[in-house]
């Protein structure tokens, strides 16, 4: 159902021939050669590449952390490429939702206060922020850690706060950065049943990786190599997280 | 998002780290206290002195030798300029509307009772010294006028004088030697404490005639006029200029008690900024202190903005988080530094002889100083934290 979704509904974000160069050390360096991908409402696609081929650009890009040298980045019918550091910030806050691969959570803070924390920004009123921090958790199964401090909780655990985190103010985009990288496979399997969980509820998905087997989770894949769109696909052999957690030999002592 | 959440945040951001903030307010706590505590032992010290000058009577006139700008002595004159025991018959008889004309000859010696001594100020005075001098008897009576004129060798000890030569025992009718003669003691007085002619309570007061002729000399030092009406001060002023212009023209001065005042509170006033000047520095040294501590705070919690700007934080929320951060730290300071300054004035009150008054202005002006010191020190940490690339600070380790 979802492949042929992603081909007609309208483009949630949109880069059109995007170029990026930056020194490095004094050596130009170009990043992107022009790129142009286009994300649909609803899908969940991977952008993949080795380290090098512009892919982690591409995503600073495609987060709104960061603006291309030349090209178009259009956000809904907006052409957002020349916009301010500021005015991104508050883009970023309504529209992206991060999951990276270090987890990034704030450092002894409750799970609560993490979740909240692009509703601070986003000047979301404190009791309106507890209840809709408490309902993200809830939807990564956390709703029994609200209180535990961010350096209690295990690598998978703490993800699935990011990922909370990143669903708390209804963004147009996740985009998941490695999700999986500083996880043990058990942990990064469940963090991948919960996005593809979301994203069968409607929410659209970008994971970044360099790993072919992660990235086909998603039902489309863009490759990156040397700053330039190599291919595009959609996946015929997807691999599912949940069939996955049943083929694994039932958990261990809960460590 | 607005200030009370950038507020709640730093808040938060100095709890969890109790003993760095803590520290760090210190500089602030000690700059605040010691503000606070010196300004209020100068101006402690002004009003007890300033107290002590009203206590005199605020129709005090003294007279001394010579054109004078400040000081309270005269000896400096030469003696030819100084004023002899005829000039205060002349003020007593010409110039209307006095209570008392006494003329005062000061001078060092020494006192001692058997083999006790003591290094004591005399003070020689006539029959109306009691009023002029702000002594009171605590046994015995002052010297009368039969005694003045005839120049008796009578004397009456400060507190302290008493306390070294006769301890424990009721001085009235012994013996003591001045200067190699022999006095005899008709009463004393109560202690008075440090004050504005020097200590009081070294003084022993005899009869002024007797004191010229101890110490061969036929001037006086002083001579200190009381008038009957507060009000008329300027007109006995003027009519003491109209006796004295035709002996000494322009080389003499007459003191107002509040001419006084004004030349003392001067100088204390001057002393008091000097004290809150020095104290300042110790707010700016605490000062540098936050803005180190802060610059450390930055560079550790890169990761932290970076996050926050991931996550839409602004140039401008990042900027007031850490600036209200720094401003807490020196305020929160402030204030433990104006609860310390102030138990320690009391305290300083209730546990030694220095007299202390901690005022509002004083109290605000050290609140405001730290308070400011805080947001000048914390600005440029803050505007580096805020200037930091997101994607620069999510990758820092």
């Amino acid at each position: 159902m979802s492949d042929s979704a992603a081909s007609t509904t309208r483009a949630v974000l949109e880069t059109r021939n995007i170029t990026k160069q930056y020194r490095l050390e004094g050596i130009e360096v170009n990043a992107l050669r022009g790129v142009s991908i286009a994300i649909h409402e609803g899908e969940m696609v991977s952008i993949m590449g080795p380290s090098g081929s512009g892919k982690s650009t591409l995503m600073h890009i495609v987060g709104l952390l960061d603006r291309p040298t030349s090209g178009e980045v259009i956000l809904g019918d907006e052409d957002i490429s020349h916009m301010s550091p500021n005015e991104l910030a508050e883009l970023r806050n309504k529209h992206i939702g991060f999951v990276f691969q270090s987890f990034n959570l704030l450092s002894r803070t409750t799970a609560q206060a993490n979740v909240e924390l692009p509703l601070v920004y986003g000047g979301v009123s404190g009791s309106e922020r507890a209840r809709r921090a408490a309902e993200a958790l809830e939807r990564v199964g956390l709703g029994n850690r609200i209180t535990h401090l961010s350096n209690q909780l295990s690598g998978g655990q703490q993800q699935r706060v990011a990922i909370a985190r990143a669903l708390v103010n209804k963004p147009s985009i996740v985009l998941a950065d490695e999700p999986t990288g500083n996880l043990d496979s058990r942990s990064g399997i469940e963090v991948m049943e919960i996005l593809q969980n979301l994203n069968a509820q409607g929410i659209t998905v970008v994971i970044v990786t360099h790993d072919d087997r992660v990235a086909r989770h998603a039902q489309r894949v863009t490759r990156v190599f040397d700053g330039r769109v190599q291919s595009e696909e959609i996946v015929r052999d997807r691999v599912l997280a949940a069939a996955e957690l049943k083929s694994l030999p039932p958990e261990e002592v809960a460590g | 998002m607005n200030f009370t959440e950038s507020f709640r945040i730093a808040l938060r951001a100095l709890a969890s780290n109790k003993a760095r903030s803590l520290l760090t307010m210190l500089g602030v706590i000690i700059g605040v206290a010691a503000v606070i505590v010196l300004v209020a032992i100068g101006t402690g010290v002004q009003g007890e002195i300033t107290g002590q000058v009203e206590g005199l009577g605020s129709n005090l006139l003294f007279i001394i030798p010579g054109q004078y700008g400040g000081g309270m002595g005269g000896d400096q004159a030469p003696p030819s300029r100084r004023f002899t025991l005829e000039d205060s018959d002349l003020i007593e008889r010409k110039v209307p509307g006095l209570d008392a004309v006494v003329p005062v000859l000061q001078s060092g010696s020494t006192a001692k009772a058997g083999n006790r001594s003591i290094r004591v100020t005399v003070a020689g005075g006539n029959a109306a010294g009691s009023e002029v001098f702000s002594s009171t008897l605590a046994g015995g009576r002052h010297y009368r006028r039969s005694e003045v004129q005839a120049g008796s060798r009578v004397v009456a000890l400060g507190s302290s004088v008493r306390t070294a030569l006769f301890p424990n025992q009721d001085p009235v009718g012994k013996t003591i030697t001045l200067a190699g003669q022999r006095f005899t003691v008709v009463g004393y007085y109560e202690a008075l404490g440090g004050g504005l002619a020097g200590d009081q309570d070294s003084q022993v007061y005899i009869p002024v005639t007797t004191a010229q002729r101890i110490f061969n000399v036929n001037y006086v030092s002083t001579i200190v006029v009381k008038a009957t009406d507060p009000n008329e001060i300027e007109r006995v002023k003027a009519d003491i200029r109209r006796v004295l212009i035709p002996r000494y023209g322009e080389e003499f001065t007459v003191f107002t008690q509040e001419q006084t005042l004004g030349l003392l509170s001067n100088l204390l006033g001057t002393l008091t900024y000097m004290l809150a000047g020095i104290a300042g520095i110790s707010l700016l040294v605490g000062g540098i202190g936050i803005m180190n501590i802060m610059l450390v705070s930055v560079s550790e919690r890169t990761r932290e903005i970076g996050i926050r700007k991931a996550v839409g934080a602004r140039t401008y929320d990042i900027l007031s988080q850490f600036v209200i951060e720094a401003v807490g730290l020196s305020v929160l300071g402030g204030i433990v530094g104006i609860a310390i300054g102030w138990g320690g004035s009391a305290a300083m009150t209730a546990l030694t002889p220095v007299p202390t008054n901690v005022t509002p202005w004083a109290v605000a002006m050290a609140f405001f100083f730290a308070a400011g010191v805080g947001v000048f020190f914390g600005v440029y940490p803050a505007w580096k934290a805020s200037q930091l690339d997101p994607i620069e600070a999510l990758r820092y380790e």
